[in-house]
């Protein structure tokens, strides 16, 4: 991966945007029937009975995301809205078009997936903090302040199976969000805990927005999307439907609902 | 449990300050998926940048094995040690072989049938608990298997100490010979890698290999000598067993031990050029799959 730098004018205005989705498509291969079990494969294969039919979870995407912009993403359930943060957290490559993202990216999806409850909370921070691409001295170094954030110095010696779900929600996002990202993609349905907590998420994300971290928001709730949000994209059966200004676009969307 | 972002104040409307717009692009990393570099090449980079995460995957998988069992870490050297001691008594006692040093012998062999037999079924299960993570976020697929090999490598290490008590104990000379040992592990350690590479593969689509790789697995343990002696298979095995690669690498690790002499250039050969394909044919089929894992919904 090559690193650029972004050669600002004299006016401060880089020409890249952090995100740009260009005419994305993603296929998948669904089969008529799930086949789990390589026997089952093997016997249908010579059988000649497997047969797959084609489905289209993106069909010509496209989105720009600016540095510092909040863009929220709607839609109805299975209208494609995680296979487009799936590409641009790159864990999908796309079947046509392009997808370019210019720094980290931090999916706060789904907290502490890769916590494992026999270790400590102290191991866990270090086997989540490399998951996510840090180095160790990076993780140790900001080790205290996770700790911190999440309010459990008294357990964090403790394996993670006697954390309430509560703690271990904190833990997550603490680990989640101790590095500024450049992008940061948030499912609004996302449980952080209780409301003193949620506030403090709230206000990290806040701060980071402040000094120029930019949102993708996937949420339902059409008040917290005109709230958070400047601009708003509706997916619609895997194509876009409806991108602009975010109070036309809710609008619209919760007329056609 | 309260979700994020209840209060209305959220939105910034500063946002389009230039100053702001310029901090997070600047010497940041950028992806593009229409110039990335062949599979084969992008995983071995990543999988080279993660290197911190396979550290930590072997430390938690060391731990987790030994955190809630009492006899912990000896219990890594404990296990071929009974399995050599009830072998040692079937055969001397049941079979009648007349093997001298049996359990220098056998166990010597043991260790590194271990090593392969866990590696393998280790990079599936590994495969296996990161399958639903690699839906969410981004980890270079590879680094599962490598930290499969890892833990192999670490519990090798101990099971040596076992090996080396018995060698003392029972009086088998120790000799220069021995300083190869290091070759055969550095092939063991491609064969189960590259083997290991390919049963991840299908696993992640069938999981079913899991239980057909044990299948396999025993059988090759008793087409490999590494219980009994070689000369007990009938000769129209022999050309059958050249083309075991485990059979070659238990040789030529146990022969520097058990024999104070390494084995001939033709075994070192087959058990190089084996092990190496396996891993190149492994690292190929792995990375070029890799991309569409998530894909398949």
């Amino acid at each position: 991966m090559a690193r650029v730098h972004v050669a600002s004018s004299e006016y401060g205005e880089p020409s890249v945007n952090v995100v740009d989705v260009d005419a994305a498509s993603v296929r998948f291969w669904l089969p008529h029937e799930r086949v789990v079990s390589f026997k089952e494969f093997a016997i249908r294969r010579i059988q000649r009975r497997l047969s797959y039919r084609q489905l289209w979870a993106l069909k010509g995407v496209s989105l720009e995301v600016a540095p510092a912009e909040a863009v929220a993403i709607i839609g109805r359930n299975g209208a494609g809205k995680s296979t487009l943060l799936r590409l641009i957290a790159r864990v999908m490559h796309p079947t046509e078009g392009r997808v370019r993202v210019v720094g980290h990216v931090a999916p706060l999806l789904d907290l502490g997936a890769g916590f494992h409850p026999e270790l400590t909370g102290r191991e866990n921070v270090m086997l989540n903090g490399t998951l996510l691409g840090h180095a160790r001295r990076d993780v140790q170094r900001r080790f205290d302040d996770i700790v911190a954030f999440a309010e459990i110095a008294d357990f964090i010696d403790a394996p993670l199976r006697t954390y309430s779900s509560g703690m271990a929600a904190r833990l997550g996002f603490a680990v989640a969000t101790a590095w500024q990202p450049d992008i940061l993609i948030v499912d609004e349905s996302l449980s952080v805990g209780d409301e003193k907590f949620r506030a403090k998420c709230e206000a990290r994300i806040g701060e980071y927005r402040r000094s120029g971290t930019s949102i993708l928001l996937v949420s339902h709730d059409l008040p917290t999307v005109r709230a958070v949000c400047q601009r708003a994209i509706w997916l619609d059966g895997g194509r876009v439907r409806m991108t602009g200004e975010v109070d036309r676009v809710a609008t619209a969307y919760h007329e056609a609902a | 449990m309260a979700r994020i972002f209840v209060s209305l104040d959220q939105r910034i409307d500063g946002w389009d300050a230039p100053a702001l717009r310029a901090r997070s692009v600047q010497t940041a990393r950028v992806y593009d998926s229409a110039q990335r570099p062949p599979p084969a090449i992008e995983e071995l980079r990543e999988a080279w940048r993660y290197r911190d995460l396979i550290g930590e995957l072997v430390v938690r998988d060391v731990k987790t094995r030994y955190k809630r069992s009492v006899l912990g870490v000896a219990w890594t050297m404990l296990n071929p040690l009974l399995m050599m001691l009830i072998l040692t008594f079937v055969f001397s006692n049941v079979f009648r072989f007349e093997i001298t040093h049996y359990a220098v012998y056998m166990l010597s062999a043991q260790i590194v049938w271990i090593f392969f037999s866990q590696t393998t079924t280790a990079a599936m299960h590994q495969m296996a608990w990161g399958g639903p993570l690699l839906t969410k976020i981004y980890v270079p697929k590879a680094v599962f298997p490598l930290a499969a090999l890892g833990t192999g490598l670490v519990n090798f290490a101990l099971a040596l100490v076992p090996l080396a008590l018995i060698i003392i104990v029972t009086g088998v000379p120790i000799t220069p010979a021995m300083l190869m040992l290091p070759i055969p592990m550095v092939f063991a350690a491609c064969l189960a890698l590259g083997v290991g590479l390919i049963l991840s593969t299908i696993s992640m689509w069938f999981h079913d290999v899991i239980d057909m790789w044990q299948i396999l697995l025993t059988a090759l343990y008793f087409f490999t000598p590494i219980m009994y002696p070689r000369s007990i298979l009938p000769e129209g095995y022999v050309f059958l067993l050249n083309l075991n690669p485990v059979y070659h690498i238990v040789e030529l690790f146990r022969l520097p031990i058990y024999i104070g002499w390494p084995a001939g250039p033709y075994t070192l050969l087959a058990a190089a050029v084996s092990s190496f394909v396996a891993l190149v044919v492994g690292w190929l089929v792995f990375t070029s799959r890799a991309r569409s894992m998530a894909n398949q919904a």
